[in-house]
């Protein structure tokens, strides 16, 4: 056995007692100087003065605790390198193809999932994309050996509402082909929906039905098994979509958005939750005032529509905190902001019993800061997920441990 | 319909009143009572800073100015120099000519559009002045301009910064190896092959000047029979270059293409260069301290393509650190908008003090474009570029309140209207929708080339 040198640190299980810190709980106010306990992974007890058993003691005076952060919309582990297609697993062939699993795909060895969660973000919502029904999304945590073990408890079925608006300043169709489109792609979708309804008027009468996993997948929306995540982001098409799940019979999120304060009132009207972002990015027309993207999030908010947020990111999710930051500053307010991406998707997703604030009886999924987390000078000193301790290292920080002082060949 | 002609007729006049109003404005203005971060001199509290004809005037306590001089209370509010952007691809119509691995007699400036509104948002974003670049489809790229953003004007010679030094493109690694390469079957295919070509390109551009010098040396004899050479743009400018006569610009992103250019230009006697994105230029960072101008990097992008896959976020840090000139750019039309955010990133990855963040968007940028006699800090004679922040730049709570360049102020948040493009250009085309992703268009122009569609 030659020679091996170098330590690997791994994350690890163990019961830790959180001493001192002013605790963000999310749900129940800022607690000042209180302890957090974390046992079997789980938070055991938040209070003051818990007493000291076999606990690893963690002293956390002058710092702050914040649940892990939730980006809700992302391709991060099902894409390794953007411009290489032989790493760019988010996208199968055919527009038709609800039945397949971005949980399938995520490799837990993505060198972005530890640049990820030194930020503090935990937990993201990955998802495929093209076509109408590109795939299933899966909400993962950043810690695990396989995609089960990362597998945070929800699923959806993406849609990809048509739009009837042009898509850039390239694309020169006029209103009148744009609607035709538009409609002929709603009229595929509609006729996809009937046949998904025969299929589950056939399997819950017991009939016997041909494999046919595209129906299957869509049946489970269908009947309320899996919600879908219809992403759609002009005005227009926003208003349409809200006319198209009118009568339809399941649970919708919807996702993009980017125009929704131009339809704010109906959106809340609707009462549909909203997934919106990036909030760092262009205005969706020239004509925008320069900080629609900006303001987007908390006019929606304000209008009484449920917003968390995504940054759509792969390597860059470690942004979700500043693009919240943005959401806060303009309009939204650092409390809401918070639980835009915190305990907001916990509930979208269904998680909100295990995730999403700091709660007696939540996973421990959190982090240790010395200040507040969407500033960018603000540390993050120590992550949890699921009662695990991260390690706070990834290949950005190697390189800057090998590389801050080189010396200069002669 | 002759209701409908009157108002247009009215909005046209109202429009060109909103025009010439900022293009005749002079340049004069007090700023009271603010935090001023002067970048060079420390950070000075609840001080005034007036403006005559454009440049600082005075910085200091109870300044006075001529009642003609609108006056600003910036009480409680932060005042920084204008931020600079060392590469970006803003207002301009094209971006690559990649007819040819070296192109360097193309100019940007001949592709200035006044009329980009993301010009506006970068006022917004309290960005004054960028440097507006060929793209990365060649190893030696077309010469860029360097603009400021006096948005507003139909003229696209009033955006160009005229004290400017010349700068050219040039580009290492993946871009100019998948154009010619794979795309036309033309050397470079391979790092080795951009070395070939600046080499090449080099060596004929000496034996053009010899030439030249050769049969000017002989024009002073009489009786000259022999006819001039011919005259070359492209090998003149390349002459340029060898001469000093302008400063490199480099898109680079490896260590190991990096480090070639730095040899390739010790060996032809070149210091005034540039790297520009050069994610692994922290590996390569007392280098660029000792033979270069600096670099200018993203904050934190990363992993898009190959050849940035081992990047880190602590490269800006690790360069300062190391005594390199470093600037942050951003090489995008969004990021623009906020690089006071994006310098801010240096403070979570590699704990950058705060002057040594802003100094990223201000006077290092400046250097490296060759105009840091006229801008990118607060003192006085340099051009009154400025911007105004709620709270410190490098918060994420900041937001931008009004942006001046030359003294004139051309964005206010507060009068901030939808559609600024109109107060400039009625003909623009009405505005479709756009799914906002890729906004970086380094390799605009070349796509055809291209089967893949991430291109910085």
């Amino acid at each position: 056995m030659a020679q091996i040198e170098g330590e690997v640190i791994k994350p690890y299980k163990a019961n830790f007692l959180l001493t001192n810190a002013k605790i963000y709980t999310v749900t129940k106010g800022i607690l000042e100087d209180h302890d957090l306990l974390i046992e079997d992974g789980l938070i055991k007890a938040i209070g003051k003065n818990i007493p000291q058993q076999n606990h690893t003691v963690i002293d956390c005076t002058g710092k702050s605790l914040y649940p892990g952060f939730i980006d809700s919309g992302t391709s991060l582990g099902i894409v390794e390198v953007n411009s290489l297609k032989e790493t760019q697993d988010y996208m199968e062939l055919g527009k038709v193809t609800p039945q397949m699993q971005a949980l399938t795909a995520v490799n837990p060895n993505g060198v972005a999932i530890p640049v990820t969660r030194v930020s503090g973000v935990t937990t993201v919502l990955t998802q495929p994309r093209g076509g109408h029904f590109p795939g299933t999304a899966a909400l993962i945590n950043l810690n695990g050996y396989t995609p089960g073990q990362m597998f945070g408890g929800f699923k959806g079925v993406i849609m990809n509402y048509p739009s009837a608006v042009r898509s850039g300043s390239n694309d020169t169709r006029s209103l009148e082909d744009l609607q035709k489109t538009a409609t002929k792609n709603l009229d595929e979708i509609n006729k996809l929906w009937e046949k998904a309804a025969t299929y589950l008027a056939i399997k819950s009468k017991g009939g016997e039905l041909e494999y046919y996993p595209e129906m299957e997948q869509l049946s489970r929306v269908l009947n309320k098994e899996l919600p879908l995540l219809i992403e759609v982001n002009a005005a227009k098409d926003i208003v349409s979509a809200l006319e198209w799940i009118k009568e339809k019979d399941v649970n919708v999120v919807l996702t993009g958005v980017a125009e929704g304060w131009k339809v704010a009132d109906k959106i809340a009207a609707a009462g549909v939750p909203v997934i919106t972002g990036p909030v760092l990015t262009l205005p969706s027309r020239d004509s925008d005032n320069y900080d629609a993207s900006y303001n987007n999030p908390a006019l929606l908010q304000k209008a009484g529509v449920k917003v968390a947020l995504r940054t759509m990111e792969a390597e860059n999710v470690r942004n979700l905190p500043f693009n919240a930051g943005f959401a806060a500053a303009y309009g939204m307010g650092i409390t809401e902001a918070l639980k835009a991406i915190t305990i907001i998707p916990a509930e979208i997703f269904g998680v909100d019993d295990s995730l999403g604030s700091l709660e007696e009886g939540k996973k421990a999924s959190l982090f240790i800061s010395d200040g507040d987390p969407f500033e960018p000078k603000t540390q993050i000193h120590q992550v949890f997920i699921d009662g695990y301790r991260i390690p706070m290292t990834n290949r950005h920080i190697r390189l800057y441990q090998e590389f801050l002082e080189r010396e200069m060949q002669p | 319909m002759n209701k409908k002609r009157q108002l247009l007729a009215g909005l046209l006049i109202w429009l060109s009143v909103q025009v010439s109003a900022q293009e005749n404005q002079s340049g004069d203005v007090l700023i009271k009572n603010a935090q001023v971060i002067t970048i060079t001199n420390g950070t000075l509290d609840n001080t005034d800073v007036l403006v005559k004809n454009g440049i600082i005037a005075e910085i200091g306590t109870n300044l006075k100015a001529s009642k003609n001089t609108k006056t600003v209370d910036a009480s409680g509010q932060f005042l920084m120099p204008g931020i600079i952007d060392a590469h970006s691809h803003l207002a301009l119509e094209i971006i690559n000519e990649a007819s040819s691995p070296i192109t360097a007699e193309v100019q940007m400036s001949d592709v200035i559009d006044p009329y980009d509104i993301s010009i506006y948002r970068a006022l917004a974003g309290g960005t004054t002045i960028s440097h507006a670049m060929h793209g990365s489809a060649n190893v030696i790229g077309g010469q860029n301009v360097t603009l400021k953003h006096r948005y507003g004007t139909h003229d696209p010679d009033r955006l160009i910064m005229q004290e400017a030094p010349r700068t050219i493109k040039f580009a290492l690694g993946e871009n100019p190896t998948r154009v010619h390469g794979i795309g036309k079957n033309l050397q470079p295919r391979s790092r080795m092959g951009v070395e070939a070509v600046i080499r090449n390109g080099f060596e004929e551009a000496l034996q053009y000047k010899s030439a030249w010098e050769k049969w000017n040396k002989e024009k002073q004899k009489k009786e000259i029979t022999t006819a001039p050479p011919k005259y070359n743009t492209r090998l003149q400018t390349l002459v340029d270059i060898l001469d000093g006569k302008i400063i490199i610009h480099c898109h680079s992103y490896r260590a190991d293409e990096i480090y070639m250019l730095i040899q390739v230009c010790q060996e032809y006697g070149i210091d005034k260069i540039v790297f520009s994105h050069v994610n692994e230029g922290f590996k390569v960072a007392p280098e660029l301290a000792k033979y270069t101008m600096g670099a200018s990097v993203f904050s934190d992008w990363w992993a898009y393509k190959f050849e940035v896959y081992y990047s880190t976020a602590y490269n800006a840090a690790i360069l300062t650190k190391n005594g390199v000139v470093t600037s942050i750019n951003s090489d995008s039309d969004e990021l623009i908008r906020h690089l006071y955010h994006e310098a801010a990133k240096t403070q979570r990855y590699g704990g950058l003090t705060d002057e040594e963040a802003l100094s990223l968007i201000t006077i290092n940028p400046a250097k490296q474009l060759g105009i840091d006699k006229y801008v990118g800090s607060i003192e006085v004679g340099k051009q009154a570029d400025l911007v105004l922040f709620d709270k410190h730049p490098l918060s994420i709570y900041a937001i931008p309140q009004m942006t001046w360049v030359d003294g004139i102020k051309y964005f206010d948040r507060n009068t901030d209207q939808a559609d600024q493009r109109l107060k400039i250009n009625l003909k623009r085309s009405l505005d479709p929708y756009r799914i906002s992703s890729g906004t970086h268009n380094c390799m605009q122009d070349a796509q055809a080339l291209f089967t893949e569609n991430h291109h910085h």
